[in-house]
C-alpha cells in the first residue's frame, strides 16, 4: 500500500518535469472576451501558439460584459501582487489612470521604436496610451462609439432622413411623434445614455473642447458645457422612458422592429445586426456619424500591457509583438466585428461596415471616448454614471455641470 | 475527573482552528475594513494600485463626506431605499408567510405538496430569482404581456418616480423626534407598570430630545441645499421578487409555530366562548411573537445586506433601484475610492449590528432566565 503511494508520487513528480520541461514558457493572458468575443481572442492565441509552440498559454477569461467582473478580479489580484502575465484595458486613461500612474506598468517605447509601430498607429492613439513621455500599451482594435443607426425602410415610410444635427434631430423628433413614433431614438441603459451625451458634447465643443475638457483646460460649469446637457436633456424627451431595462441589443431590436427610428450605439451594433440578426448591411440598416459628429471619430480600443514583475516578461513581449502586428490585428479584428488599430490593415478582409469605419479611422478627427475609458479616469467615468442617472430623472443641467466638475476636481482631471 | 479533561482537551483542540479562522478571517477583516475606511486610501490614483501605496489616516473624513457632501447623494439615497426595502420587504413576507402557514394549518388536501411548493423559491439563489423576474417584469416582458399592459407606463423596474420625498437636511430632526416620541412611549409604560426612576429618566431624555428637535433641530444644515429622497417606485419589481424568494421560509417557520401550539390550548379558549378569530387573536398570535422576531431578525440583515438579486435584476448602474451593497462594490473596485468603499462597507456592518445586537441580548438574557 505504501509503496504504492510513493509510485505514484514519483510519477506524478516526474509527469509534473516533463510537462514543464516540454512548455518552455508559459503565459496568463487576462481578458473578459468570454462570449461572443471567445473566437476573435481564439484567433489571435492560435496565431501566437503557431510563431512560439513551446509556449503554453492560458486563457484567463473572465465573463461580463464590458469587463465589469474581471476588472475588479484584475484589481484584487494585482493588489495581491499576483499580475497576470499580460492583461487587457480600455486604451487610455482607464489604463494610464488607474496602472500607469501607480508605477504598475513598463514602459513599451522601445517596442514600438524596434517594431517600427510609431509610424503605424495615429498620432492621436498614441498620444491616448502615452504618459510623461512613455508609451504604455498596445491597441488591439478600435471601436467607434458616435453611430447613428437606422432602417432606411422605415425612414422612407415615415418620410424622414438622418438628422445631420442635433437641432434637426429635434425637428425630426417633432415630426415623427405626430406621426405616432413613440419614440423616435430609442436607448437602452446607463452608458447608453453617456454615449448619446457624449456625442453631445463632442458635437456641440467641437474636438478642441471635447480635449480641453479632460485636461482641465474646460470647466465642466462652463455655459458651452452646461448647454450640452441642456441639448441632452432635449433629446431625451425624444427617447423612450423604459431606457434602463434595456441592454443594448433590446434598444437596437426596437429601431430594427421599427418601434423607434433611430439607435445611436457603438459599431458592436453593426456585428451584432449583421452576424446573430443576418441583415444585409447598406438595405436592411444603414448607418451614418451621429448627429453634428462628421468627420469627428469617437474612439475606443482594448489594448494590452506589460505589468511590472511579471514571471514571463520574454513571452509577453513576443504578445505584444503579435498584437500589434498586421497579421495579427488582421486575424483578430474581423471576427470582434472591430477594425484595426493599425492604419494599414487588409480591409478585404472585412464587412461592408468595417470598411467605410477604416476609411474614416485614417480620415477623421480622432477624440477619445469617456464612457470607454479613453478620455478619463475610471474614477470619473464610475461617478459620471450617477451623474447621469440623476439628471435623467431631474434634468437639472447646471446641477449636472456642478456635479460633473466636483467629480473632474476629485479624480484630479487637469492636475 | 479525568475523563472531563480528556474531554475539553478533545473540545479545545477541535474549537481551536474554527477560532482561530474566525479571528482572522472574521474579526480580523472586520477591523482591518475600519481602520481602511479612516484612511485616503484611493483617493489619489496614483497611490490606490501602488505597489507601495502611501496611505494617511484621516479619521472620519470619508463618513463626513458619504453624509454631506456633493457627491454622494446616491449614498444617501441608497440609505432610503434600504429602509423602505427592509420594511416592505419584512412585512410583506410575514403578512404572506403566516397567510400561507394559516391555511396549510387546517389541514387542506395535499398539503405536503402545497408546502413544497410554497417553500421551493427558497431553494433558488438570488441570482435565479433575479434573473426570472427580470424577464417578467422587463418592459416588454411577461407581467406586461400577460396582462395586455402598456409597458411605456408600467415600468417595473425602469420607473423614475418617487414618493413619500423628504429633505435629508430635515434627518436630525426627524431623528431626534421619533426616539424621543419612543421614549415617552417607554415613560408612560414604566409609568403603568409603577417604575418610577425609569419614568423619570425616560421622561427627561425624551423631553430633552424633543426640545432639541423642536428649538435646535431646525436649524441644523447638514447639506447647502434642500435634497429629496424617498421611496422610489422601481423597487417594487425587487421587492416582488424577494418576497416571491422568502415567504416561504417564513411559512415554514410560523408552520412550525402553529403545529407547536398544543391542541388543549385551543380546545380551552373554545371552552372559554372565545370564536375562532379571538382564539387567533388572543391565544394563538401572542404565542408566535418569538417566531416573528427570529424572522424579522433574519428577513432584516438579508435585506441590509441585498447584493445579488438587485445586481440580477437591474445591473449596478441603475440609480433607482441602487442600495448600499452594490455601491460599495462599485465604489471599491470601479471607482478605486478603496477607502471610501471600506467606509460603506462599515456603515453597512453597523445597520445589520443594530438589529442583531439587541436580538442576541434577548436571547443570552431569556437563557440566563431559564437558567
Amino acid at each position: 500500500m505504501k509503496k504504492s503511494i510513493k509510485n505514484a508520487l514519483v510519477i506524478t513528480a516526474a509527469l509534473g518535469l516533463t510537462a514543464q520541461a516540454l512548455a518552455a514558457g508559459k503565459i496568463e493572458i487576462f481578458s473578459w472576451w468570454a462570449g461572443d468575443e471567445g473566437p476573435a481572442l481564439a484567433a489571435l492565441i492560435k496565431l501566437y501558439e503557431t510563431k512560439y509552440p513551446s509556449v503554453k498559454v492560458d486563457n484567463a477569461a473572465v465573463t461580463g460584459g464590458a469587463g465589469t467582473n474581471a476588472k475588479a478580479v484584475l484589481k484584487t489580484r494585482m493588489l495581491g501582487g499576483d499580475p497576470p502575465d499580460s492583461f487587457q484595458a480600455h486604451a487610455g486613461q482607464e489604463l494610464t489612470g488607474t496602472w500607469v500612474v501607480a508605477n504598475r506598468m513598463e514602459d513599451l517605447s522601445s517596442l514600438y521604436k524596434s517594431e517600427g509601430w510609431s509610424s503605424k498607429f495615429p498620432k492621436a492613439v498614441i498620444d491616448l496610451i502615452s504618459y510623461k513621455g512613455g508609451i504604455y500599451s498596445v491597441p488591439v482594435d478600435v471601436h467607434r462609439s458616435n453611430v447613428m443607426w437606422y432602417v432606411p425602410a422605415n425612414l422612407k415610410k415615415w418620410g424622414v432622413s438622418a438628422p445631420k444635427t442635433w437641432h434637426d434631430m429635434l425637428t425630426v423628433c417633432t415630426t415623427l411623434k405626430a406621426k405616432g413614433v413613440a419614440t423616435p431614438l430609442v436607448m437602452g441603459e446607463n452608458w447608453t445614455q453617456q454615449m448619446i451625451w457624449e456625442s453631445i458634447a463632442t458635437a456641440m465643443l467641437g474636438t478642441k473642447g471635447w480635449n480641453d475638457l479632460w485636461s482641465g483646460n474646460l470647466k465642466f460649469t462652463d455655459p458651452k458645457v452646461v448647454s450640452t446637457f441642456s441639448m441632452y436633456g432635449n433629446i431625451l424627451d425624444c427617447a423612450n422612458k423604459d431606457a434602463s431595462g434595456l441592454s443594448w441589443q433590446q434598444a437596437t431590436d426596437r429601431m430594427l422592429a421599427g418601434q423607434a427610428a433611430f439607435n445611436i450605439m457603438g459599431d458592436w451594433a453593426a456585428g451584432y445586426m449583421t452576424t446573430t440578426k443576418k441583415l444585409k448591411p447598406g438595405t436592411d440598416f444603414a448607418w451614418s456619424a451621429s448627429p453634428s459628429t462628421n468627420g469627428v471619430f469617437i474612439m475606443l480600443a482594448d489594448s494590452f500591457g506589460l505589468p511590472k514583475g511579471v514571471k514571463n516578461r520574454a513571452e509577453v513581449v513576443n504578445w505584444l509583438k503579435v498584437l500589434g502586428s498586421k497579421q495579427g490585428q488582421d486575424a483578430f479584428n474581423p471576427l470582434k466585428g472591430s477594425i484595426a488599430a493599425r492604419t494599414d490593415s487588409d480591409l478585404s478582409k472585412y464587412g461592408a461596415y468595417s470598411q467605410s469605419a477604416a476609411k474614416d479611422w485614417k480620415k477623421n478627427t480622432i477624440v477619445g471616448s469617456m464612457v470607454h475609458g479613453a478620455a478619463a479616469p475610471e474614477s470619473f467615468t464610475s461617478g459620471f454614471g450617477s451623474v447621469n442617472d440623476d439628471f435623467v430623472s431631474n434634468r437639472d443641467a447646471k446641477a449636472a455641470a456642478q456635479a460633473s466638475q466636483d467629480l473632474a476636481d476629485k479624480s484630479r482631471i487637469g492636475m | 475527573m479525568k475523563r472531563l479533561s480528556t474531554d475539553r482537551l478533545w473540545a479545545i483542540a477541535v474549537l481551536t482552528p474554527s477560532v482561530i479562522l474566525l479571528a482572522v478571517f472574521v474579526y480580523g477583516f472586520i477591523f482591518r475594513t475600519a481602520y481602511t475606511s479612516l484612511t485616503d486610501w484611493g483617493n489619489d490614483p496614483a497611490q490606490a494600485f501602488s505597489l507601495t501605496p502611501i496611505i494617511r489616516f484621516i479619521g472620519l473624513q470619508n463618513y463626513h463626506d458619504l453624509f454631506t457632501s456633493n457627491l454622494n447623494v446616491r449614498f444617501r439615497q441608497d440609505l432610503v431605499s434600504t429602509l423602505f426595502f427592509t420594511v416592505f420587504f419584512i412585512v410583506g413576507c410575514l403578512g404572506l408567510g403566516l397567510s400561507m402557514a394559516l391555511l396549510l394549518d387546517r389541514n387542506p388536501k395535499a398539503e405536503g405538496l402545497w408546502r413544497t411548493i410554497f417553500l421551493f423559491p427558497m431553494s433558488l439563489s438570488f441570482i435565479v430569482t433575479g434573473t426570472i423576474w427580470r424577464w417578467m417584469l422587463q418592459p416588454q416582458g411577461g407581467l406586461n404581456q400577460l396582462f395586455h399592459l402598456n409597458p411605456a407606463s408600467n415600468g417595473w423596474l425602469t420607473s423614475r418616480d418617487s414618493v413619500w420625498s423628504f429633505d435629508w437636511n430635515k434627518l436630525p430632526l426627524i431623528t431626534a423626534t421619533i426616539v424621543g416620541l419612543v421614549l415617552l412611549w417607554v415613560a408612560w409604560l414604566a409609568f403603568r407598570d409603577g417604575q418610577r426612576t425609569r419614568t423619570w429618566v425616560a421622561l427627561g431624555c425624551a423631553a430633552l430630545l424633543l426640545l432639541w428637535a423642536l428649538v435646535i433641530g431646525p436649524n441644523v444644515k447638514l447639506l447647502p441645499a434642500p435634497e429629496l429622497h424617498g421611496f422610489n417606485i422601481a423597487f417594487i419589481g425587487i421587492i416582488i421578487a424577494a418576497i416571491w424568494q422568502m415567504s416561504g421560509y417564513t411559512m415554514a417557520l410560523y408552520l412550525a409555530g402553529l403545529r407547536g401550539i398544543p391542541e388543549e390550548l385551543r380546545e380551552a379558549s373554545r371552552v372559554d366562548g372565545a370564536n375562532e378569530w379571538n382564539t387567533y387573536r388572543h391565544v394563538i398570535f401572542p404565542l408566535l411573537a418569538p417566531i416573528t422576531l427570529s424572522a424579522m431578525i433574519i428577513l432584516g440583515h438579508i435585506s441590509l445586506k441585498i447584493f445579488d438579486l438587485v445586481f440580477a435584476m437591474t445591473g449596478p448602474d441603475n440609480g433607482p433601484t441602487d442600495v448600499p451593497a452594490l455601491l460599495m462594490y462599485i465604489t471599491s473596485f470601479r471607482q478605486n475610492a478603496l477607502a471610501v468603499g471600506a467606509a460603506i462597507g462599515t456603515v453597512l456592518l453597523l445597520l445589520v449590528a443594530v438589529i442583531i445586537i439587541p436580538y442576541l441580548f434577548s436571547q443570552f438574557k431569556t437563557q440566563e432566565g431559564h437558567a
